[in-house]
Parts: C-alpha cells; structure tokens; sequence
C-alpha cells in the first residue's frame, strides 16, 4: 500500500539519466572557494588568513550562533585570499580561496572504509559530534542540523522521519547513496535517534526507486525500531509537510514547525553525512552531486569536495553541450540558475542541472483564465491564481491572511499552469516582503 | 375622485413628512462638526492623491492641516510653494518656502558603459529580478532596466530609454512625491535639489565595492579615488564605502568635480557647453 500526501501534486516526468550510475570521486580542483554562507542562519566567522597552509577537514570557519555552522576545508593547500565572490544566489558573498597542494588529511579523521555498527554514544554526545562537524540539511534547504534535535521546551519529538524519497526530476543522489551506502545510512537513523530520544524511525522512499526500497527494507530488518515506508511517486513528496502527511497521517498546521506534531524530518545525505562525523570523525566537506541533463554526455553522480567549481563537474560529466541554455544548481523544479559556472559548489548543492534550449524555452505568457489548475497542483492548498496579482498589486496584507507564507516554493503551480505565467516568481516576492513585514513588527 | 387614489397620496404623503422630521431630528442629534476650512483647504490642493506629502490622500493633508494648525513639517510636492501659499492664506498663517526638488536616477549603467554577463527571463520586474540575482551585468548595485520607477509613477514623469536601458526623468514633470525612489529595489533614486534652469550635479553611482572591481563592471563606476573631494571648495562631497557622495544643498555647481573624475561617473545636466569644448568645436570646423 503506497502512502502520500493528500491535497495538490504533480506528475513531471523522472528523467532519472544517472539513476545507474554508481558514485565516482570527482578529481582534485586546482583551487576551491568556501562560502562562509552556505547554510540558513547566520553566515560563519572565517578563523584562517592569506598563507595558512590548511590539511583536509580543517576548520575554517567558526558557527557565529545558536543557528549557524562551522565550516571545514575539503582540500589540504595554502589558502590564497579571502575575498567576496558570486555564489548561487546572484550576489557577492565572504568566500576563502585555497590554492590545492596534495590530499593531506587531518589525523583525526578515520578513513578506514569499515562500517562500524556497534557503538555506545549518548545524545549529547552524537549532537556535539553534528555540531562540531558543521551538519547541515542536505536536501538542501541546509537547515543546521542540531537545531532540529534540540526542539523547542513543551515540544517533543515521537518519530524521525528519513528522506529518501528525492522527488526532484534528474536528481539520483540519494538514491545512489541508499543503495551503495545503506547500511551506513541506517547506523546514521540509529544515532540521530539517540540524540533525539525518540523510539521509532521511518525511512521513506518514492516508489520509482524500488532498488532502493528492496536493499534499505533488507538492510533495516535487523532494526526492529526503523520501518521503510514506500511512497507514491508525486512531486513534491519530499517537502518536509508532505512526507510527514504521508508517513503518519498528521498534517503540520499552518504556520507552524514539524515538531509541533512530534515530527523530526532528515535527509538521507544528511543522515550518512552523521554516520561519517559520528563514527569516522568526518566533518562535512565533501557530498555526492548529481550531474544531469538530456544533452550531457555521461549523466553521472559525483563525490565532490565542496568549493569546486560547477564548470569541473560539468567537464567530467563530458563537457559542456553546444545547446545549453542555463546551468541549474538544484532540480528543475526549486534548482536556482546560475550567472557563471565558476560558481563553486557548497552543502546545498544536490545536483548540476544542464537545460537545454529546447527544454528550457519559455512560451509567451498569457492572461489568467481562471482554469483553477494552480489551486488543485498547490500541495499546501494555497490559491496561487490569487496571490499573484495580489503581489502584482502589492497588497501585502491581503496576501499574509491567504497564508503566502505557508508556501513552500515547490513552483507546482507555475509548472501547470497552461497560461504560461511566472507565478512562482511573484509569490516568492509575496513571501520576501510579507515576511520582512512581519519581522520589522516584532 | 376614488377613494383608493386619496388614500395613496395621504399615505405616501404621511410617510414622507414622517422621515423628514425623523431626519431632521437625527441630523441634528448626530451632527459633526467639521471646520470648514478643511473644505477650502483640499479645494486648494491639486486633488492628484498621490501620498507624496506622506498623508494618505489630499483629504488627509487638509485634515492634518487644520488640526494642527500648523504647515511645519507639511508640504504638497505636486502643488508647491504657489499651493502652499494658497494654504496659507485660507490657514492665516506663513508658509514655509520649500526647495524645489526632482528624482534623480544614480546609475549610468547604459548598455555600452556596463556589459551584459548574464540572460535574465524570469518575471520582467525589478522587484521580483532583485530577488534573483544581482542582475545581468558584473555590477550588483545597478539599475536592472526593467522599470518598477516608470509603472508607480502617477505624474508620467519616468521612461525607460531603449537605447540606454536606464530610466530617464523629466525635470518639469517630476512632483517628488518619492514613489519611484519606493519603488527601486536598488535604492537608486534620490530626491535632490533641482537648481536654477533644471541643473543637477551628482555621482551617477551606487557602487561600493573597490575601484578596481567596481570599474570592472561598468566604464563609468565611482572609484572611490577622492579627487573630487579634494577638489571641492565647499566641502559638499563625502567619500564612503569607496564611493563618493555629493550634498545637493551644500553644492555650488562650479562643475570642478565632474572635470577632475577619472572615470565620469559625475554628471553635470542642463549646463552650457564648458568653454575649451567650444574652442575645440571651432578650429575643427
């Protein structure tokens, strides 16, 4: 019995080029650009100067408050300047530059490729080991991790969810790393259930990966507390709200946190990313990324040292095509275009995205027709057909009582529309101005 | 005569005369008084509703007026010193002289000075393109060309130029209401102090980044160099955040910044023609 959310969904097609693809490590970048921003919350503070010679997994920048993350170095070299460079977000962001020399690891980090299943860690423990290791969400919102165990006091967390259902087109990511690094993944649910104190984990999968749900359901049957949960194919399942709705029936009230209904939701990247700081004193430097497109040679799924350029994995998935008409770091759905492919890549980077001309055409855009299209597509049961001309006509009171601020941005209902319209684009200025309104009141 | 027709008018008549007394007593009971020189004041007023003197509407101004008795802190950009003045006599006070002033656009970005890196196609809004990225070009402080100024304004006084991308103002137009200055995202627009014959000098650059990367981006970027301060007799111009600032009520309009900038980011408009250009112009003919 396939379980999903109930309201809006839609069906775009899977192009899953590189589900087949095992994970190859990415080359060593002759340099690599560490955001110090690369995370929800407040940017880092940045402890090297020009000169430092940095090994592998060194620290490089410090958390600057309770939602925040350190930051460490994936490459060992000499780092070159510390300057302001573009990132995905289309303006100039503090970076480190470091020239590579070598792969010089710190001795710390345990690089032997055993699994260990056996451990004895408590939960504060396991929550300093995320904290110091600069854990973040890596579905990609990058949410600090230790943030989500530590829930607000009257609330307590009953279930943690596992994302493994990756309902992005093109990206194989997760799915890769479900199936080549599963039982890792599940010692991963094991600790991030002892630092969260609860009894039960759900592990879910979209039905589209069933190789995936076969080796984490075989996996997980020596675990009587993690059940896998295989969920129908509809975009967005993924999104935090619709997961929960999905595996347990509740559905997060409007405006308000997951925890609220004793939910906790981790990426499965997430979740192995704590396996390797927890049990291979590993911080976050590098992630596996999704190189995809219909005119790329070999669509492949790349273990990357974060701070690569995006033009390096384009390269070694066969260089650029000849058609390509943007470059987008995420999905086609919530993926962000970029301006340059020396934009380097950072935690939140789940995948590299060439569109080419054809796919990327936009149609002219026409008047609303009112076909109500967006309202039946909209997951979180919003009316988009109203919000935007309310954004057009800058009635920002009006749109913060239709609840834009519930909007997850899942660009649903820009995707049905058969007007061609860029809702989503006036929805997310809605979402900036009213939620600046709402913090300037406090 | 039939009776039913007789009875008709007597009771239409009756219920008439009734609400008539039951409104006169009511008009009375609930009676408001209003000044009524908040009537003669708004009459004054240009009627336009634009909210630029920060009252919601000309109604409001004339409302705010009256109450406090005052026009410190009030005045009427569309109308100007003549409305005022009309105020004033209807108010019996004095009014006070305000400097005239009109939007000025700080960014000469054109298409030639500041090439294009990147394709936007999203939405065609500053706001919304704003969200997206810094823009299409190297400099992440310029106009985006894509006119939020010219749709807020009521007065038909802002155009986008096609030639140049950038959004031009006219002078005799512009009632400093302060709706395009809300409107750029950039924060581009100011309102400066429109001198005699429409002149106006200032820094057409908002960039802060250092001279070297700014000047990569755009010919025409402020570099921060600070010759126009030194340059400045009447102390009218800051330097801060690599980019210079000049003071429009401090500025005497004797032009020397704008001949010593190394990279004509200062523009000098509705000037004559400097005496060496005529020279040259001459010889050459």
């Amino acid at each position: 019995m396939l379980r999903t959310f109930k309201i809006g969904g839609i069906h775009p097609a899977a192009n899953k080029l590189s589900a087949n693809k095992e994970i190859e490590n990415l080359p060593l970048p002759d340099s690599i650009t560490i955001l110090v921003a690369q995370h929800i919350g407040a940017p880092s503070k940045v402890i090297v100067s020009k000169g430092d010679k940095i090994k592998v997994g060194q620290l490089v920048a410090t958390s600057a408050g309770f939602v925040s993350a350190n930051i460490h170095s994936s490459v060992s070299g000499t780092v070159s300047k510390i300057e302001m460079v573009t990132d995905s977000s289309g303006y100039k962001k503090e970076a480190i530059i470091i020239n590579v020399e070598g792969d010089e690891w710190d001795e710390s980090i345990d690089r032997s490729p055993k699994i260990v299943a056996n451990f004895d860690f408590d939960a504060k423990y396991i929550s300093n080991k995320i904290v110091s290791c600069g854990i973040v969400g890596l579905g990609g919102a990058t949410f600090p991790t230790h943030v989500k165990l530590m829930p607000p006091s009257g609330m307590k967390a009953k279930v943690l969810i596992i994302n493994g259902a990756e309902c992005e087109p093109y990206l194989t990511a997760d799915h890769r790393l479900m199936l080549e690094k599963g039982e890792e993944i599940l010692i991963g649910t094991k600790l991030l259930m002892i630092a969260l104190g609860v009894e039960k984990a759900v592990i879910g999968i979209e039905n589209n990966k069933p190789d995936a749900i076969s080796n984490i359901t075989k996996l997980s049957e020596k675990y009587n507390d993690i059940t896998v949960c295989a969920l129908k194919v509809k975009y967005p399942q993924g999104g935090e709200k619709q997961l929960i709705k999905a595996v347990t029936g509740s559905e997060v009230p409007s405006g308000s946190l997951p925890i609220s209904v004793g939910a906790v939701v981790n990426n499965v990247g997430t979740t192995f990313a704590v396996y390797e700081a927890v049990i291979k004193n590993k911080p976050l430097f590098e992630r596996v990324i999704t190189v995809t497109g219909k005119s790329v040679k070999n669509p492949s799924n790349f273990l990357v040292r974060l701070g690569t350029p995006v033009g390096n994995l384009i390269e070694a998935a066969g260089g650029m095509p000849n058609d390509v008409a943007k470059v987008v770091m995420g999905g086609p759905m919530m993926g962000k275009s970029l301006t340059s492919v020396d934009i380097p890549v950072s935690k939140g980077t789940s995948g590299i995205l060439v569109v080419n001309e054809k796919e990327g055409h936009r149609n002219e855009i026409e008047n609303c027709i009112r076909c109500g299209r967006c309202i039946e597509a909209c997951p979180m049961g919003l009316e988009p057909y109203l919000l935007m001309p309310l954004a057009e006509n800058k009635r920002w009171d009006d749109m913060e009582s239709l609840h834009i601020m519930d909007c997850i941005e899942c660009g649903s209902c820009t995707y049905t529309c058969p007007a061609n319209r860029p809702i989503l684009d006036y929805l997310r200025l809605g979402k900036s101005t009213v939620g600046t309104i709402i913090r300037n009141r406090k | 005569m039939n009776s039913s027709l007789i009875y008709s008018i007597l009771t239409i008549s009756l219920l008439g005369i009734a609400s008539a007394v039951i409104l006169y007593f009511a008009a009375k009971q609930f009676f408001v008084y209003e000044d009524p020189r908040i009537d003669d004041v708004e009459q004054s007023l240009p009627s336009a509703n634009c909210g630029g003197c920060g009252y919601a509407g000309c109604r409001a101004l004339a409302e705010a007026i009256v109450k406090d008795n005052s026009l410190e802190g009030k005045f009427c950009p569309v109308g100007g010193n003549d409305t005022m003045q009309k105020v004033a006599v209807i108010m019996k006070l004095s009014a006070p002289a305000s400097v005239r002033k009109t939007a000025v656009v700080r960014c000469n970005g054109t298409c030639d000075n500041r090439p294009k890196i990147s394709q936007y196609e999203g939405a065609k809004s500053c706001a919304i393109a704003t969200l997206n990225s810094g823009g299409e070009t190297g400099c992440q402080f310029g106009c985006l060309g894509f006119g939020d100024c010219c749709v807020v304004c009521d007065f038909d006084a802002i155009h986008m130029n096609p030639a140049t991308g950038l959004p031009e103002v006219d002078d005799d137009k512009c009632t400093s209401c302060g709706a395009c200055v809300k409107a750029c995202p950039k924060m581009l627009i100011e309102l400066r102090k429109l001198a005699v014959k429409n002149r106006k000098i200032y820094v057409s650059c908002r960039n802060t980044e250092k001279g070297a990367i700014a000047k990569k981006a755009c010919t025409v970027a402020c570099i921060g160099c600070g010759k126009c301060q030194k340059e400045c007799e009447y102390d009218a111009i800051t330097i801060e955040n690599n980019l210079a600032f000049i003071n429009s009520d401090k500025c005497r309009l004797c032009r020397k910044c704008v001949s010593v900038c190394p990279t004509n980011a200062i523009i000098e408009e509705n000037f004559p023609p400097r005496k060496t250009e005529t020279i040259n112009e001459e010889t050459n003919a």
